[in-house]
């Protein structure tokens, strides 16, 4: 059993708007003329029906709230596909110096020469390192990069005047939600394509598919089951023979890094989380950074601005770009994190890139080795940097789910691996452990999955009414679902509702 | 590099998986292996690389200088303990919290970004957060064609330039029609006529921002309202300056049905354009095409309060192609610094800085025109932003220039987005800009216009 949280963190946290009174917020800005000087009172709003808080009470109220949050930084955080690797802290350093972080995106480019070097050397980096003829930094996540690479796709296709019969997007069922979804928001039809016995996308199902209507097809690789697409190049070869786009989603890119380059297997379009492979922290959902690369016959597609260099060295901007899709977000990129990104870059220079996803490969076949007698393992061959496990033969022996398992590792001190996906294996647990973790480390984690195993076999119910240690129970999902409560409502009419 | 592993640990994991080197666990075929190693140059120890990394930073002049930029994003005094908070390892560095017994505390601070976003925008609901401002009018578009089947925008050109920029990259792809309403004189939104080019019901949604591109509160009268509201158009109000929402009339009292906006402004850096933070908000009747990420508040099975990830069945990871939005990864941790920002400030710390902003602009207003030859641009009432048309016979390039060899950035040259305002400029003035501020602008201004008076030709000015 682990330690018991922090004891605040058992008891409760009001909401923010259930605590103070009007009059005790720290004062932060002298007292100027009131508003109904400047603005006509019909265009005014009546008092903020928002809660004043003493600085103590909020610097208490959001530590406690930290208090009852599981992160990395807490323990050891196994989300496949996620790759939950530790976030150096020498990049929130480099980021949130002045320089950096009060930079107007309306900056004269004269006085912004620095933070365009910086988008400029992580732009070329990852072009090198990905092996593609050009990146762009502006899409803001995963998504909203598929969805950039599909408007590059459309445009191209509309160039060459097949515009209106090229809608089709082949996706495999190992995919992504995202992937489906990005394409529905171009216009395109989505097949999707079942995996072979292997776990791979086969190259005959591939063609049986191809045609005169094929826009993208859409690979990650490594796939969601932790697999090398180890026909990629024949696959690219037979989408290009039938004129579509290979598309490359790098959700699990890190397990390439300097081992394998997807411009070089045939990708058209890629995209990068940075975010995931190179170490900027999740948040708890974001931001992330998305940036898309494209071979060199869709640079022109690129969103604006691109950063380009002069003769003299010097960067700048560029909007002008007359076959471009248009841009994709309010400014240039989620820059911040471009910062912390070619940081870690230069952290680990080539040679480290590329042992980090060797050891990241490392970590993951460990875990594997070690639980395969204990736990169904669907694939029994060399995995990536992350690979699944099913437990249907366990469900069905005792009762106890992905679902339970996941929960029981929460009682543990773990966080749970992503369980039910990809959906083509029942009961899916998909484990990433990234290589930032210590063997130390892993073999904890393999001993507390083989105790919830063992437990499930002796005493079900145990692993049943799991969690037990977490400073709340399952939850009624249902009762979220069916009885929606997005906001808090003031106990009062709320003074905007009654006028 | 910040992986752990020694020899040794690498030599027992190896035997322990049966492979004998790492190189044997990346093997890829032949065709597609990587031919040399990646161009990049070697790793660097840590204090090379922070010295490193600090040198980009010191060549970002631009934040020495006094500036009086806005155009979508806002410099704003920010308590530190704001960031204090927020940065906390906890918030930092957890994933979208899919593991709702364990992620209680921030599914607790989303619900509380949600609810904030709702008492600010005067909304029902709102979701957990979108990329940006221009993102979050391109998803209210979607919500709009969705939820009345026609595939017509129609969007003010008083809407941030780059917002309508990603509304038409996103209407491309959905193959959707993007209209404009003109100007008018007083810098606001023409609606004369709207009722005639809404009668036809064409339009899922008609987009006006306020206070809009130009500073201007620009909000539909009554008769406008009314004709948007006979036609069935969905009315979309941005925001692209969220510290209005401490003054101003929220975007639900003016009828829209969704707000769709940025709150970059709540506490998060400039950053040089980003990450920042979109929200949308919109009336009830549209919870289910709503993108993203929602909390609901429900209970566990001991009868506790509980957070949790609901409504999924919007989402891309459930629907697929059918999902309201691809969305995935949002702004959670940007949302979270507004969060906190809001709740230090307060009621009344958010009134005061709102009130100041104004203050700080119509004092601007008035020390600028009172230089000969500067004059607004637009006579409606503005909340933080102005446009100034300067002096004939001056080129705002040059103007810009100018002020530039004063060390102070002069705002946005309008001519980039609108030919007709090609002699304006953008100002734009918070509680962060000082008296002092002002007066050091208008003292080169009157500087600069005076050598370029006619009869000082000692004085080039490179237009």
């Amino acid at each position: 059993m682990p330690e018991a949280v922090n004891v605040n963190a058992a008891l409760g946290e009001k909401l923010i708007f259930e605590q103070g009174q009007r009059g005790r917020a720290t004062t932060y800005f002298p007292n100027g003329r009131s508003a109904e000087q400047f603005v006509p009172k019909a265009q005014l709003r009546g008092p903020l029906p928002l809660p004043d808080n003493s600085e103590l009470d909020v610097v208490r109220h959001f530590t406690r709230l930290s208090h009852r949050t599981f992160a990395i930084d807490v323990g050891f955080y196994p989300l496949g596909s996620c790759t939950m690797k530790y976030n150096p802290r020498i990049n929130e350093a480099m980021a949130a110096q002045a320089g950096f972080k009060d930079l107007h995106p309306y900056a004269p480019e004269s006085l912004a020469q620095g933070a365009l070097a910086v988008m400029y050397e992580l732009e070329r980096a990852l072009s090198s390192i990905f092996g593609m003829a050009a990146f762009s930094l502006n899409p803001a996540a995963g998504a909203h990069a598929e969805l950039t690479a599909l408007l590059i796709a459309k445009a191209h296709f509309e160039k060459i005047g097949q515009g209106a019969v090229r809608r089709t997007v082949i996706v495999p069922d190992t995919a992504h939600g995202t992937n489906p979804a990005s394409a529905a928001m171009v216009g395109y039809t989505v097949i999707s394509l079942p995996s072979d016995a292997r776990g791979r996308v086969g190259v005959e199902e591939i063609k049986s598919v191809l045609g005169d209507d094929t826009a993208v097809c859409m690979m990650t690789n490594p796939n969601t089951l932790g697999l090398f697409e180890d026909h990629v190049a024949e696959i690219a070869a037979a989408v290009h023979a039938a004129g579509g786009l290979m598309y490359y989603d790098g959700a699990n890119a890190n397990a390439l890094m300097g081992n394998a380059r997807p411009g070089d297997m045939g990708f058209d379009l890629m995209h990068l989380n940075l975010h995931k492979t190179f170490s900027i922290p999740h948040g708890g959902g974001g931001a992330g950074h998305g940036p898309v690369g494209v071979a060199s016959h869709l640079v022109p597609f690129l969103p604006v601005p691109v950063v380009s260099k002069d003769e003299h060295g010097l960067f700048a901007l560029e909007f002008d770009r007359p076959e471009t899709i248009g841009s994709m977000r309010s400014f240039w990129s989620n820059f911040a994190h471009a910062v912390r990104a070619l940081t870690y870059i230069y952290a680990n220079g080539g040679e480290g890139l590329t042992r980090i996803s060797q050891l990241a490969v490392l970590n993951a076949n460990y875990v594997r080795a070690k639980i395969k007698d204990f736990i169904t393992t669907p694939y029994d061959e060399t995995c990536r940097h992350e690979f699944v496990v099913s437990a249907q033969e366990l469900k069905r022996e005792t009762g106890v789910k992905a679902l339970d398992i996941a929960k029981a590792l929460l009682d543990r001190g773990y966080h749970a691996p992503t369980i039910y996906f990809p959906l083509l294996v029942p009961e899916c647990l998909m484990i990433e452990p990234t290589e930032t973790e210590t063997k130390e480390t892993l073999d904890g984690f393999i001993a507390a999955l083989r105790d919830i195993v063992e437990t499930a076999k002796t005493n079900p119910q145990a692993v049943l009414d799991a969690p037990l240690n977490t400073v709340v129970g399952r939850i009624d999902e249902t009762r979220a679902a069916r009885q929606p409560d997005l906001r808090w409502r003031p106990p009062v009419a709320d003074p905007l509702e009654a006028s | 590099m910040y992986a752990p592993h020694t020899d040794s640990d690498v030599a027992e994991m190896l035997a322990a998986v049966g492979a004998s080197s790492l190189q044997e666990l990346v093997e890829v075929p032949e065709a597609v292996r990587i031919k040399g190693a990646l161009e990049i140059p070697p790793g660097l120890p840590e204090s090379e690389l922070s010295a490193k990394m600090s040198a980009y930073a010191k060549r970002n002049g631009a934040v020495d200088y006094l500036s009086f930029l806005g155009a979508g994003a806002y410099r704003h005094y920010v308590p530190p303990v704001v960031m204090s908070l927020a940065m906390r390892g906890e918030f930092l560095t957890a994933y979208t919290p899919y593991q709702a017994e364990v992620s209680q505390g921030y599914l607790q601070a989303i619900y509380e970004w949600q609810t904030y976003i709702c008492l600010l925008t005067g909304l029902d609901i709102a979701n957990a957060s979108v990329y940006d401002g221009a993102t979050a009018l391109a998803e209210a578009a979607i919500m709009a064609v969705n939820a009345t089947g026609r595939r017509a925008i129609l969007v003010s050109s008083a809407v941030h330039p780059n917002y309508r920029t990603v509304l038409r990259t996103y209407a491309r792809g959905l193959e959707l029609e993007v209209e404009e309403l003109p100007l008018q004189a007083d810098g606001t939104t023409d609606l004369a006529g709207l009722a005639a080019r809404l009668a036809g019901g064409r339009f899922a949604a008609i987009a006006l921002q306020s206070p809009n591109f130009f500073g201007c509160i620009d909000t539909p009268d009554g008769s406008a309202r009314a004709a948007i509201e006979a036609s069935g158009t969905v009315p979309i109000g941005v925001v692209a300056e969220a510290m209005s929402l401490g003054a101003l009339l929220p975007p639900a009292q003016w009828g829209a049905q969704i707000a769709a906006g940025e709150a970059q402004s709540f506490g998060n850096p400039l950053a040089y354009g980003g990450p920042y933070v979109g929200f949308i908000a919109a009336t009830k009747e549209h919870m289910r095409r709503i993108p993203g990420r929602l909390v609901g508040r429900t209970l566990d099975n001991r009868g506790n309060i509980a957070y949790v990830l609901t409504l999924q069945a919007r989402e891309q990871h459930i629907r697929r192609e059918k999902a309201t939005s691809n969305i995935c990864t949002n702004q959670a941790h940007c949302a979270l610094v507004a969060t906190i920002y809001l709740a230090a400030l307060g009621a009344s710390g958010l009134e005061r800085a709102a009130a100041l902003n104004l203050e700080r602009t119509q004092l601007l207003c008035e020390r600028v025109t009172a230089l000969a030859g500067f004059e607004r641009a637009f006579a409606a009432p503005v909340f933080n932003e102005v446009a100034i048309r300067i002096p004939p016979g001056l080129s705002v390039t040059a103007l810009l220039d100018e002020l530039q060899n004063r060390r102070i950035v002069g705002g946005v040259a309008l001519g980039r987005w609108y030919p007709e305002l090609a002699d304006c400029i953008l100002l734009c003035a918070t509680e962060a800009t000082t008296v002092a501020d002002i007066d050091a602008l208008c003292a080169a201004l009157a500087q600069i216009t005076k050598s370029a008076a006619p009869g000082t030709p000692e004085v080039v000015l490179h237009a």
